[in-house]
């Protein structure tokens, strides 16, 4: 250490600047003193957003208190809100998003990893990949002018005739609505899934798989036996990921959904998510109660989605350790 | 080998089912873009390029608003987030200890997952609000957030890809350990770093929500960041749920540009990322 300050103090006689006599420790310390208060900045950013959020919907709250998520009511002519259409909304289009997504976004993650060479597997990851970078809005634009008059003209029909019976697939469609909505999302959030399967699929040792397949299995009983049994926990925490983007996922179910703040069993019905309410009313809200009103769903939003991130991301963690650890 | 006829059908058909989802998968990308080049490689045209909005009612006209409003408002978040976002990285990567480290890892853990309508909402309440008025300075503060904690994580994930002896070789040299950081292994790293900030600016290229009620979006070509700003996407979306053809067709034609800019910079990036031969080679030697 004692070397080192000297060649400072040498550097420093013949550099033209006077701040480089600072030794090399202080400076040291001085960087890391700024990249403290950097991250301190940033979580103080969290924070004032979270503080923020709180405050604006303050308002709200007072007047409606906690019957405000399980109300369903929502008039801003009249003053009156609760937001239980809109988690409605947004519990049906994630929860069969997630029932479309999940097991194709497993099969494409067991397809890449165990089947294809290096080159067609590479290709396919890199497609998955595009996917998830195409901006919301493009996927809405698609949604509005191609899936919906599909769902209008091929699909409902369909559903209708063989499934008519469930209550899921009653009534007229108009295309848009809660199935083009799901779509959507089940299309948004299949990379996420895709991904992460992928992950944890990586984690199972050779070694196990060779030894299911020594033992004379199949290769679709190697798979289940030696990939898919051990990672599940890992699997439930890819598919939560998901769930936790499709709930916060705003521009392209605001497009496709037909923003009604109705609650209704038939997935052909037009309802509203969290998300897009925002996103349609906020802009144009008017009275301070309807701007509280809006934040406090908003809050509400966050704080789910910090749930379930949360406890997807222990989930997955704790796979990919588990098996690290093992080996 | 012998196997029983129905073991054998249900390997082939978990092979089958594989392929299927994987076509599920391919496809709707296909049909996406194929529809985008249908409608909107017709209007694409250097009119639409280079004009701004002709007044409700003429035919004609374009979006070189929204493109510059676009540029400068991503331009602006990434100057703001790139910064701010490497240094956290560094902190996480190289000083990862105590409850800071700890603290900082959970905040961008959770902006990660914020939606950014959320976003949108926070940076109306803190800028908007305080300025009394849209403004795309309120749009750059919404889309710097959405970039950070993507910088953040690879500029974290790439730095520990480097081996420690890397670290100790700078150190011996008698550098400081500032100087280790910022000349060695940011420096030595710059291209899978710039890969990361290109996808991460790549994605709020595309983000609609955010911009909504913090730039608000114009009909007019504007530079002043403490105006309302047009951007690609609200201008696409605000076309396509208008009742206009002429507009109809426009949304079109900025779908098709901003899905070119967006997996363009996106395919670029992961290009580029190909080419970086430093990390690679100090990785083989350890």
């Amino acid at each position: 250490m004692g070397l080192m300050s000297n060649s400072t103090n040498l550097v420093s006689k013949k550099g033209p600047s006077l701040s480089w006599t600072i030794s090399f420790s202080k400076q040291d310390q001085l960087a890391y003193i700024v990249l403290r208060f950097i991250a301190l900045i940033i979580v103080l950013l969290l924070g004032a957003m979270i503080f923020k959020l709180f405050m604006a919907s303050k308002l709200a709250f007072s007047e409606f208190g906690f019957s405000f998520i399980y109300t369903d009511f929502w008039n801003p002519i009249e003053d009156e809100f609760g937001a239980l259409p809109f988690i409605f909304g947004t519990l049906i289009t994630s929860f069969v998003a997630l029932l479309l997504a999940a097991p194709i976004s497993i099969g494409v993650a067991i397809y890449v990893n165990e089947y294809l060479g290096t080159k067609l597997s590479t290709f396919l990851s890199l497609f998955v990949e595009l996917i998830a970078a195409v901006p919301s809005i493009i996927f809405g634009l698609w949604g509005l002018y191609y899936l919906a008059p599909f769902i209008k003209n091929d699909l409902a029909p369909f559903l209708k005739s063989t499934l008519g019976f469930l209550p899921f697939f009653q009534g007229v469609s108009y295309g848009i609505g809660v199935l083009a909505a799901s779509i959507i999302l089940a299309l948004m959030i299949i990379p996420t899934i895709t991904t992460v399967c992928r992950e944890i699929f990586k984690t199972v040792p050779t070694l196990n798989k060779e030894a299911a397949l020594a033992l004379g299995a199949t290769k679709y009983e190697m798979i289940k036996l030696a990939i898919i049994r051990p990672s599940f926990s890992g699997i439930i925490g890819a598919i939560v990921l998901g769930l936790g983007r499709a709930l916060g996922e705003t521009m392209a179910v605001a497009m496709v959904i037909g923003n009604t703040p109705v609650i209704s069993s038939s997935l052909f019905s037009s309802a509203s998510t969290m998300a897009s309410v925002m996103a349609n009313e906020y802009a144009e809200a008017d009275s301070d109660l309807h701007l509280s009103a809006l934040c406090y769903v908003g809050l509400l939003l966050f704080v789910v989605t910090f749930i379930v991130n949360m406890f997807a991301r222990t989930i997955v963690w704790r796979q990919t350790h588990k098996i690290k650890r093992r080996n | 080998m012998h196997l029983s006829s129905s073991r054998k059908f249900k390997d082939r058909l978990f092979k089958a089912l594989l392929i299927a989802s994987s076509f599920i998968v391919v496809v709707p990308l296909l049909l996406i873009f194929n529809f985008l080049l249908q409608k909107g490689i017709t209007s694409l045209n250097l009119d639409f390029l280079l004009n701004a909005p002709k007044p409700v009612g003429e035919i004609g006209g374009g979006m070189k608003h929204a493109f510059i409003g676009t540029i400068m408002m991503v331009g602006l978040g990434a100057l703001i987030a790139i910064p701010i976002g490497t240094l956290c990285g560094v902190y996480l990567s190289e000083f990862n200890k105590g409850r800071i480290a700890w603290t900082l890892r959970f905040t961008i853990d959770l902006l990660t997952g914020v939606p950014s309508i959320v976003i949108g909402i926070f940076s109306y309440l803190i800028i908007v609000v305080t300025m009394k008025g849209f403004s795309a300075f309120a749009g750059s503060f919404a889309l710097s957030i959405i970039i950070l904690p993507t910088v953040t994580r690879t500029t974290e994930e790439i730095l520990k890809l480097i081996p420690t002896h890397i670290r100790e070789a700078g150190l011996a040299l008698g550098l400081p350990r500032w100087k280790v950081i910022y000349f060695i292994l940011l420096k030595g790293s710059r291209a899978s770093l710039m890969t990361g900030i290109i996808l991460a600016i790549s994605r709020a290229a595309g983000e609609t929500a955010p911009l909504l009620f913090t730039a608000f979006g114009s009909m007019y070509v504007s530079y002043d960041p403490r105006e309302p700003m047009a951007s690609l996407p609200v201008q696409i979306y605000n076309y396509a749920i208008s009742p206009y053809d002429d507009w109809q067709r426009q949304a079109w034609a900025g779908a098709f540009s901003l899905i070119l800019l967006v997996l363009g910079l996106n395919i670029f990036a992961r290009l580029y990322f190909k080419k970086n031969k430093f990390l690679k080679f100090f990785i083989k030697k350890s």
